[in-house]
């Protein structure tokens, strides 16, 4: 090779010096609605010191984040709120989803928890536990900066290849059987979901 | 302490008393509980409503009306407590307000509300207070799926390439 580069000076891709410099300073969004929020500021603090990573500049506002933390569940009354803050958070932009109830609702079964945020927003990396311990989000933090190298661009052409909703369908079979015999209970049948052929078909033994 | 007795004279006799582990609870009907309410609380002292909710006696053993709705009674001054109740139907559940009364039940008035469907008269914003203001079932109630009736899934997608 002809051409001499001076000393200090590399090479490389675009796309890598971005994703390089992205991924060494996520700002999160700390959206934390529970006890994970409580291990969300652990992790922040200085004993595990998220600052170690580069994401430690938490903001309260999504104009000026594009690491979005859901930490804890999410119930039906905030996840308009969810959904804008996700929609507000300036390109380009990623999501954890922190501990057993933002990936699936957890023990909280009911009527008015969104059963797991994935299926309303996207969502880049799952954190198991209840709560996870601060190592846990440490290591979903290094994880995503190892994806955010390995596939980020500078235009943030990889986000419109995932056009196609994530989470798992809005309704399950079972969730299916279940609300219509809840709605013939409603309409004043009882014995649909009453009787124990009615139970078992609500406990998703169809099929 | 405000005695059976002189209540059954000034409201008639379908009042009764029962107990459960020294709490003492009064049944009135619901045309009379107004008026008991107040009574209770002019001429007995009662001047704090300590909580007001509501039970669902749907398949329950011996029940005989679907609603109740219960009312905690505490004296301030003399320490006395008492606990009204009184039972509501389907399909017209209501209610007069006590919101002249005690002001303490204006959020919990609007729990019940918004849990049971039971309709409060003159209540000055009986609004849901928990669930969303869209949402159209009572969910406490004992015919209500504890899963709800999908009303948690029924929100807008948000697509990677779409946000």
């Amino acid at each position: 090779m002809a051409v001499g580069l001076p000393e200090n000076v590399f090479l490389t891709k675009l796309d890598a010096a971005a994703s390089w410099a992205r991924s060494n300073s996520m700002w999160p969004m700390p959206f934390a609605t529970a006890c994970c929020g409580i291990e969300l500021m652990a992790t922040a603090a200085s004993r595990h010191d998220l600052a170690r990573f580069g994401a430690e500049v938490m903001r309260f506002s999504p104009r000026q984040c594009d690491l979005l933390i859901v930490a804890g569940r999410v119930v039906m009354k905030m996840l308009p709120v969810l959904q804008r803050i996700w929609l507000q958070m300036p390109e380009p932009k990623w999501c954890i989803s922190m501990g057993a109830c933002a990936c699936s609702g957890g023990v909280f079964d009911t009527y008015a928890v969104v059963q797991g945020v994935d299926r309303f927003i996207p969502v880049d990396m799952y954190v198991p536990g209840c709560p996870p311990r601060p190592e846990q989000l440490i290591a979903a933090v290094m994880d995503m900066q190892a994806k955010v190298r390995r596939t980020g661009t500078v235009m943030g052409t990889e986000f419109m290849a995932r056009d196609t909703p994530m989470g798992p369908e809005p309704f399950e079979a079972d969730e299916r059987y279940r609300i219509q015999d809840a709605n013939l209970v409603q309409l004043g049948g009882f014995s649909a979901a009453m009787t124990p052929a009615g139970m078992k078909r609500g406990a998703g033994n169809h099929g | 302490m405000v005695e059976l007795s002189v209540l059954q004279q000034k409201f008639g006799n379908e009042l009764t008393e029962s107990s459960f582990r020294e709490n003492r609870r009064i049944d009135v009907p619901a045309s009379k509980l107004f008026e008991i309410l107040s009574s209770l609380k002019s001429d007995h002292g009662f001047n704090t409503l300590i909580d007001l909710t509501a039970v669902d006696y749907l398949e329950y053993e011996g029940a005989t009306d679907r609603f109740s709705v219960v009312y905690n009674l505490l004296d301030v001054f003399g320490g006395e407590r008492l606990i009204v109740r009184t039972a509501v139907n389907l399909p017209d559940p209501k209610l007069p307000s006590v919101y002249s009364l005690w002001r303490s039940c204006d959020w919990m008035e609007r729990e019940v509300y918004d849990m049971f469907g039971i309709e409060f008269v003159g209540h000055p914003d009986l609004r849901r207070i928990l669930m969303p203001e869209e949402f159209a079932a009572f969910p406490l109630r004992k015919d209500y799926p504890l899963k709800g009736r999908g009303e948690r899934h029924n929100f807008p997608v948000i697509t990677r390439s779409g946000s």
